[in-house]
């Protein structure tokens, strides 16, 4: 795209510009992503090295949750997300995932869980032999 | 061959000249034609010494236009295929009653309806709907190109990487026995050990790649690219549905990705995701290949349903009814068919809650649908309807699509569908929903859209044989099937008892030898439309009185589609344009910037096919070695910066002048 840049305004329609597209962010909000990133990282491995706490779920539970917050932290510093980049297409977009996401998960534990509920019992010798 | 057999696994992985099926005598003759029909094929590249133009203007070309074309014609090979293993099926099942046990074995009958579900969907069904996206969306809104040409190039090579390595499985080893959508644990690896599972998965992983970057490259040409003016409102309907089919395809094909790469898991390296022990549930891949499969059924739908909103406003001389409604019909299906997948599977036993919540919600997607089919109605109402090709297949479609529509309901009753479900009601119910729609749907395309591809119309006789052929062919070959099915006779049966059931699959049998002549009247068609093309020329470059902006250029368009970018005021801009007196311009002409060809593409595919090859035979020297070719190529051409070029104004000048002498000389 450099290569092209120099080539701008010739009447064609191959690259756009940035014109209404993202920012490109700043060293100072890198190095902010950056910190928390770790932060976040870190944390989880303390979890899971160190157990503070007893209850293995409640472990799975809170690195679950240090994940979708650092989800957050790389849309929001790494790629410059904001209601306003693209003209709004960027948070369009990000609706609609996290829409199909929440479906696509809700539904198949909801499905899944009636599935199994709905199994027949299993007898003495298939509960011997599971897991 | 050797002596030593470790050193023949190392070479081979577990090929062996027994996997070449020299004993079956209808493959040795298939294989027989398919080998004479490629040396008379690559015979007449030879002597027209077409080798050249072909990789230059056709195999490496970027041109949105030419690679649409490709597609279609991929469409059209991949047909004859499926459409021969349908006439197998219809073949078997009419003789086999009884002590007759018909001419096809179980485990070659098994490969025949699998292959025939995977070619029809992956490689028929996607090309036609891929290719006539790629062809028509930068035309509608005014574009020179898609967003990322090369990206174009490669999806189509990617696609077709899949197509050949699913054609390979004929001649070499064996095709899957499990089903289009291959449920485990019958795919697993304790069920099917052979090739064939493996020849499935990674023929639809690759064109799959295919598919999704094709995907993200119209969604990002549509949202980036539309000319001035061209507000979302504004937006042509065929565009409109081929940006939900993308999005839809965007975020739909990563989940078949995924499932298909935990099956290949589950036979390659023994994990457990869904066998039927150790933890593993094959019931998670059929809910998982279902939230890819429904919306796979719009992806294929809803261009149809644009194609047919184009046909209705320009052959019945009136602005669409209902823009609005269209659209906002279009994205609700688009939602809502990520909200009804459970259908598929009422009767694995998720309880009534479950299963009411999914029949309300498949029920409530016929709602847009209907709306749908009122707006083609009420625009036809009081309009001027000119009943040629494209509108005969649109009419016919209407009629069958609601009959299909109306068994889909009618199957979305969680009880009646424990009664129906795996019957021939289904077949029936996805063959008039898919052949009554999608399939009369590209036809109407291809007819319509053809003397814009190729500057003349299709011979309208052999049109009209077709159309009657496949709309008739169509109800003969399929309300048969309606019926067994409701007397609860179930789909891939290889062979049946009861005799009483025979004159139904008769009948079918010559339905779909009815549709055997519609194809055959399409290649007619195409012959006796090459024959004829200077009578049937068309200069004008709007040979229907189009409403759309592909309209506005000359057909075949020139390779940069519009000299100058044209401005949107209205919806169906070149209707509006055409009222308000629009004059072309004829000089003024800047040089164009455009991308330049690659081979690229079709190296990576080609690499892709020796890939997915050496995985199914565990060569696995192949396939570290073309695992390894296929990152390389793709690094090189990173680096490969020589990408573009500029069609100098002098040579615009001169096509535009040429195209200026035509219109005047058709005056």
């Amino acid at each position: 795209m450099s290569a092209e840049a120099a080539h701008h305004g010739q009447g064609h329609g191959h690259d756009h510009g940035h014109e209404g597209g993202a920012s490109h962010g700043s060293f100072g909000s890198y190095v902010t992503g950056f910190v928390l990133s770790v932060i976040l990282t870190a944390i989880p491995f303390w979890l899971v090295m160190a157990r503070p706490l007893e209850s293995a779920l409640w472990t799975g539970i809170i690195i679950m949750a240090f994940a979708a917050v650092q989800i957050v932290v790389h849309m929001i510093y790494f790629l410059h997300m904001n209601t306003k980049s693209e003209g709004g297409w960027t948070v369009l977009a990000l609706i609609f995932t996290v829409t199909l996401v929440v479906i696509t998960l809700t539904g198949s534990l909801w499905v899944m869980h009636h599935m199994n509920a709905n199994m027949m019992p299993m007898s003495v010798e298939q509960l011997r032999h599971q897991p | 061959m050797f002596s030593n057999v470790d050193l023949q696994k190392l070479v081979f992985g577990r090929f062996t000249l027994a996997d070449i099926p020299y004993h079956e005598p209808i493959l040795l003759v298939t294989f027989a034609g398919v080998a004479l029909g490629g040396i008379a094929v690559l015979g007449t590249i030879t002597y027209y010494r077409f080798w050249g133009a072909l990789w230059r203007d056709w195999v490496t070309s970027v041109d949105h236009k030419k690679i649409g074309i490709m597609y279609v014609i991929l469409a059209f090979v991949m047909l004859l295929r499926g459409f021969a293993d349908a006439l197998l099926m219809r073949a078997q099942q009419s003789v086999a009653f009884g002590s007759q046990e018909g001419f096809l074995p179980p485990h070659h009958y098994d490969q025949i309806f699998t292959a025939h579900g995977v070619i029809m969907i992956f490689f028929v069904a996607m090309p036609f709907v891929t290719g006539l996206m790629n062809y028509v969306v930068p035309l509608q809104i005014g574009a020179r190109d898609v967003s990322f040409p090369f990206l174009n190039n490669f999806s189509f090579w990617m696609t077709t990487a899949g197509a050949i390595i699913i054609m390979i499985s004929l001649f070499v080893g064996e095709f899957s026995r499990a089903t289009w959508l291959g449920y485990p644990p019958l795919s697993g690896a304790d069920m099917s050990p052979g090739v064939g599972v493996d020849y499935w998965i990674w023929g639809l992983q690759i064109a799959g790649i295919g598919t999704l970057l094709s995907g993200i490259n119209l969604v990002a040409t549509i949202v980036k690219m539309r000319a001035p003016g061209m507000t979302m409102m504004k937006l042509p309907v065929f565009v409109w549905t081929s940006l939900c089919t993308n999005v839809l395809i965007v975020a739909a094909f990563p989940i078949l990705t995924a499932v298909l790469a935990l099956l290949s898991l589950d036979r390659y390296v023994g994990t457990h995701f869904f066998t039927n022990d150790l933890g593993g549930s094959p019931m998670m891949y059929f809910n998982l290949i279902w939230i890819w499969g429904h919306p796979e059924v719009y992806i294929l739908i809803l261009p149809a349903f644009g194609i047919f909103s184009e046909v209705t406003s320009t052959f019945c001389g009136k602005r669409l009814f209902g823009y609005a409604s269209m659209v906002y019909a279009t994205v609700v299906i688009t939602i809502l068919s990520y909200l009804v997948w459970l259908h598929h599977f009422f009767t694995m036993g998720s309880g009534a809650n479950v299963n009411s919540f999914f029949g309300i919600t498949t029920m409530i997607i016929s709602i847009p649908t209907g709306a749908k089919i009122f707006n083609w109605l009420f625009t036809m109402y009081r309009g001027r309807i000119r009943f040629e090709v494209p509108m005969l297949w649109t009419v016919g479609f209407m009629v069958t699509f609601v009959i299909g529509g109306m068994t889909g309901v009618l199957l979305a009753v969680p009880p009646a569908d424990f009664v129906l479900h795996n019957s021939l009601f289904l077949i029936a119910h996805f063959h008039n929903v898919i052949i009554g729609g999608v399939l009369f749907g590209m036809m109407a395309g291809v007819t319509y859209w053809f003397p814009k591809a190729f500057g003349f119309k299709l011979d309208p006789f052999w049109g009209k044989m077709s159309f009657w052929f496949w709309l008739v062919g169509f109800y003969v070959a399929f309300m048969p099937l309606y019926v067994l099915g409701l007397m609860g006779v179930t789909r891939r049966m290889q062979h049946f008892d009861d005799p009483s059931l025979q004159i139904w699959f008769v009948i079918a049998a010559g339905g779909a030898a009815l549709i055997g002549c519609g194809i055959l009247s399409t290649i007619i068609q195409f012959v006796v439309s090459i024959r004829n093309r200077e009578a049937l020329r068309d200069t004008t470059g709007d040979p229907w009185g189009g409403r759309t902006l592909e309209w506005a250029t000359s057909s075949p368009p020139p390779d940069y589609n519009f000299a100058f970018t044209p401005v949107v005021h209205d919806l169906d801009a070149w209707y509006d344009m055409k009222n308000r007196g629009y004059a072309r311009p004829l000089q003024g002409f800047k040089p164009i910037h455009m991308p330049k060809n690659t081979g690229t593409g079709a190296i990576i595919g080609g690499l892709s096919v020796a890939f997915g090859f050496a995985m199914i035979w565990y060569i696995w020297w192949l396939a570290a070695l073309s695992g390894l070719a296929i990152f390389v190529v793709s690094v090189a051409h990173t680096f490969n910066y020589n990408r573009d070029f500029y069609i100098p104004a002098d040579t615009v000048a001169r096509t535009e002048s040429q195209r200026t002498a035509a219109l005047a000389g058709q005056a």
